[in-house]
């Protein structure tokens, strides 16, 4: 059985890993931000109130790009519509903890704690006091979303744009589904979504990043009831 | 104007997270649906992955030959033999800059 703290830790370990694409990610969003002309306090106040990362550069240059506030709001509630089917996966873990606990707790889901946890509870599924695991992994991603969103605010754009390092967030989540590949469900829906976004990539309002998952649960379901 | 359209982003976004963990009970999703949740990451972050590899900063495909297919390559070979998450992303962003700086320069 581990402490509250030893599960805490944990999270923090286990996500650890990904800051090496949410550093240089965050660095650049700050700086997007301000080089596209917004006050330097409301691109850092998006850190904290949306904490949200593509999310929240494409807020700003939808509105810079002339977009009306209501079709930025609109892109980034369906961009972070995604968060709906990481609560529904975790609401299994966390179906025990009071209701005012379950609102703080969901201020910190994000995609990769979202997957580190889930891989976590997934093994450890006996274990007491499972959240704090989650609570590890969101605050070590907010500490660092903060810290990077607010230096690319302040220093700009100090990483080089040459070296790509955007590049580093798909990167991040290959690292995320790459063991999933062994099992041939697995790779069938990953191929059905990665289609999906390609296939609706100019959808409206960036919707491909909830249609295409909507598509590959569906697909799921079509495998599931081939199983039995 | 731009500061109220960041608070309402804010608690839409907010909601995104809260709704399925807090004003939902499990008991209202049927097994079925439970079954089909066990693929959830599966089914969304090759949504993120895919067109960050394959479309570029203005909205097209990229070439068959583009860099970053070619690290993505190694990044998937690397990781699934390492289980290595930053095994996998920094040879992902080696090979990546190898073709960009050394070949192709």
């Amino acid at each position: 059985m581990l402490s509250k703290k030893q599960l805490f830790i944990k999270g923090m370990i286990d996500i650890s890993p990904h800051m090496l694409s949410v550093i240089p990610f965050g660095i650049i969003c700050g700086a997007i931000g301000v080089e596209l002309g917004f006050n330097p306090y409301l691109v850092y106040a998006m850190s904290f109130i949306i904490f949200g990362g593509a999310s929240q550069i494409v807020f700003l240059q939808l509105l810079s790009g002339g977009a009306s506030s209501l079709v930025a709001v609109t892109s980034v509630g369906i961009i972070n519509s995604r968060h709906l089917l990481y609560g529904a996966v975790l609401s299994e873990y966390l179906e025990k903890l009071s209701f005012i606990k379950k609102l703080l707790i969901s201020y910190f889901v994000v995609d990769q704690g979202f997957a580190e946890s889930n891989k976590f509870f997934k093994k450890n599924k006996n274990e007491q006091n499972l959240h704090y695991h989650l609570i590890g992994t969101g605050c070590t991603m907010w500490v660092f979303w903060q810290i990077s969103t607010l230096s690319g605010i302040i220093l700009g754009s100090f990483v080089p744009e040459e070296l790509g390092l955007k590049f580093a967030i798909p990167l991040t989540f290959i690292a995320i589904v790459v063991q999933d590949l062994k099992k041939m469900d697995h790779v069938i829906i990953m191929i059905t979504c990665g289609l999906s976004s390609l296939l609706f990539f100019d959808a409206p309002f960036k919707s491909y990043i909830i249609i295409s998952p909507v598509i590959a649960l569906f697909v799921a379901s079509l495998i599931l009831r081939l199983k039995k | 104007m731009t500061w109220l359209s960041i608070i309402v982003a804010g608690i839409l976004t907010y909601f995104t997270r809260m709704t399925m963990i807090a004003l939902i009970d499990r008991e209202m999703l049927g097994d079925k649906i439970k079954s089909v949740l066990e693929y959830v990451p599966s089914a969304v972050f090759p949504a993120i992955i895919f067109p960050a590899i394959f479309i570029n900063d203005y909205g097209s495909f990229v070439e068959i030959n583009d860099p970053k297919i070619f690290g993505a390559i190694v990044a998937v070979f690397v990781g699934y033999f390492s289980k290595n998450i930053i095994a996998t992303i920094l040879s992902g962003l080696i090979s990546y800059w190898f073709l960009i700086f050394v070949i192709t320069n």
